[in-house]
């Protein structure tokens, strides 16, 4: 699938793909008519974290990535060698031998010290920096941006990765199923009597460039969801309402939170991995982006619809020019979303299955 | 609103009814992010709240600055968490002393909308989405008389505020139904520098206290009986009309 390679313009946009497993159909719409496949007592819940910019630089040699900021004050990061994101990830050479104790300076006042190497990976390592407070966030703002790859050509600017209803920066690449959601359509939503809610979750790298590296993601990511928004979707829940998951990092943090059988609220660090098979206990509708076969997205919607189903979905959706990754478009996957009703529709679903 | 324990920005803190609110909200309790062009300038005030066993953050950034609106929030987020009650107090005057509309060059008149204006309209952007979705929040924003009435030689500042009136208006509108606050204040006449610099004459034994008119904003933002959408006045007497 054709990636988007730069932010949406203004006024352009996004397309949908409704997916319907109780069907076994799909049909194409726009992120507009997303309001209209909720219904009263759902509950629509968004990831809030902020993007971080969380490419740091210590010389033409070395790029730090910032994967987890960790309970001890360390930080979890990915090195990459001579390059920058137009260099493919997996292209860039080997950084610079580190050792423990080394100094890394990034400019703009912060400088961290290296604390911890990965045994059997020279690009893993933790660093904790050396400013505090109000010092290092200031700093840590002028000093980096934000991460891109190579399929996005021009530099991204800190508000290109920002959801609307962003507030603390506790993620490290955009939770981008939530970046074609304006605020039109989220009061849309709510109008029809569906619940808004947030948590907040430190979404991590989606790729290191090293295979091996790769099979570990994603590392334990902490998300936080208050006592109060549990209650709240305990009660939709309970009521009949559908929990719809913005985002594959919302999926996991609310199955995370319900492992034990009942939605608890809390800050927690997790590494659920989902897919086909997995029960899920909260969620039950997805909007995400599209994701192909082969990524451990795609193997998170199989939790949420057949294989075959979402292949044939995913293969229509490329023919129609659909685009891929954080600036590209959404897809729906919720039991009931299509209205058998809708007759123009349904002539899209016959010639779509 | 309850102020203790409450996530809080406040810009233009480093002096006079900005530091007297800072120093006010942390004594009720407040977690503040203090927010000024001169870093140094905050420090002393941050201080203070600290000895005095509050806790504030010092982040150096200039309002009128586009670029700077993201990192400040973003900082602010994770300093205190998401920021239930901003406070947008920064303020240009413009060159002093204060000229006539067509002794005003537009550079100035275009620096004085940024700060006063523009600035405050993106720091809310960014901000009051989150409490929009979380359904709680305050947005207060300090304006001047001059917003009302058309005073000779107050051009761009007296356009600016007018124009902030209503963008306070305007997000009491939009953001009333998801549980997000907004009104303006027009503090009355203060002895601050800001005031020195814009009428050097005036009797200081006239004018009030910002300690005093930052008790008062405190009460209105704990006050649950202000309209949202409101414009209010302290007059120098202390009633509000």
């Amino acid at each position: 699938m054709k990636a988007a390679s730069q932010p949406r313009a203004r006024d352009e946009q996004e397309r949908l793909l409704v997916i319907d497993p109780a069907r076994d159909a799909f049909a194409d719409y726009q992120i507009d008519a997303l309001p209209q496949f909720f219904r009263q007592g759902d509950a629509l819940v968004l990831n809030d974290a902020a993007t971080l910019p969380a490419s740091l630089r210590a010389g033409p040699d070395l790029e730090l990535r910032l994967m987890s900021e960790l309970e001890d004050g360390t930080w979890l990061a990915l090195c990459l060698g001579r390059g920058d994101y137009r260099i493919p990830t997996e292209e860039r050479g080997a950084p610079p031998q580190l050792a423990l104790g080394d100094e890394l300076c990034f400019g703009h006042g912060l400088s961290a010290r290296v604390r911890w190497l990965d045994p059997s990976s020279s690009r893993l390592l933790r660093i904790e920096f050396e400013q505090r407070g109000g010092q290092l966030w200031q700093a840590l703002y002028r000093a980096a941006a934000p991460i891109q790859y190579a399929y996005v050509p021009a530099p991204l600017a800190l508000w290109d990765v920002q959801n609307a209803y962003a507030a603390r920066p506790w993620a490290f690449e955009l939770p981008s199923a939530g970046k074609p959601l304006r605020f039109e359509t989220l009061f849309r939503i709510a109008a029809r009597g569906v619940t808004l809610a947030s948590l907040t979750h430190a979404a991590g790298l989606s790729s290191t460039g090293d295979p091996t590296l790769d099979a570990r993601l994603p590392v334990a990511e902490r998300y936080e969801l208050s006592h109060e928004t549990a209650t709240r979707l305990r009660a939709a829940q309970a009521n009949g309402g559908r929990i719809i998951a913005v985002g594959t990092s919302v999926t996991r943090a609310l199955e995370a939170a319900s492992a034990s059988g009942v939605l608890r609220g809390g800050m927690q660090r997790t590494e659920l991995l989902l897919g086909a098979g997995s029960r899920l206990r909260t969620c039950a509708g997805l909007l995400t982006g599209l994701h192909e076969p082969g990524t451990s997205h795609f193997s998170l919607l199989e939790a949420y619809a057949p294989r075959p189903l979402l292949e044939r979905a995913i293969h229509h959706a490329q023919r129609q020019g659909y685009l891929q990754h954080e600036f590209g478009d959404s897809c729906l996957i919720l039991k009931g979303s299509l209205n058998v009703g809708d007759t123009k529709r349904a002539a899209e679903w016959r010639q779509a299955g | 609103m309850d102020i203790s324990g409450t996530a809080t920005m406040i810009t233009g803190a480093s002096r006079g009814l900005g530091q007297a609110l800072a120093l006010e909200l942390a004594r009720q309790g407040a977690r503040l992010v203090l927010v000024s062009r001169h870093l140094a300038g905050l420090q002393p005030v941050v201080r203070r709240i600290r000895e005095a066993g509050g806790e504030a953050h010092a982040l150096e950034a200039d309002i009128g600055a586009k670029d700077e609106v993201y990192p400040l929030a973003g900082a602010a987020a994770a300093l205190v968490g998401p920021i239930d009650l901003l406070i947008h107090n920064a303020s240009e005057l413009g060159p002093t002393p204060l000229r006539l509309l067509l002794d005003t060059e537009c550079e100035d008149f275009e620096r004085v909308l940024a700060v006063n204006l523009l600035g405050p309209f993106r720091l809310s952007r960014v901000i009051a989405g989150s409490m929009a979705l979380r359904e709680r929040g305050t947005i207060v924003h300090v304006s001047s008389d001059a917003s009302v009435n058309a005073y000779s030689h107050w051009g761009a500042y007296s356009v600016s505020k007018a124009a902030l009136d209503h963008l306070s208006r305007l997000w009491a509108a939009e953001l009333g139904e998801r549980g997000v606050r907004s009104f303006s204040v027009d503090p009355g006449e203060m002895d601050t520098e800001m005031h020195r610099a814009a009428l050097p004459d005036a009797n200081p034994a006239t004018l009030l206290q910002p300690s005093v008119v930052a008790s008062r904003i405190a009460a209105l933002i704990r006050a649950n009986t202000v309209e949202s959408g409101a414009r209010l006045e302290l007059n120098s007497a202390g009633a509000q009309s």
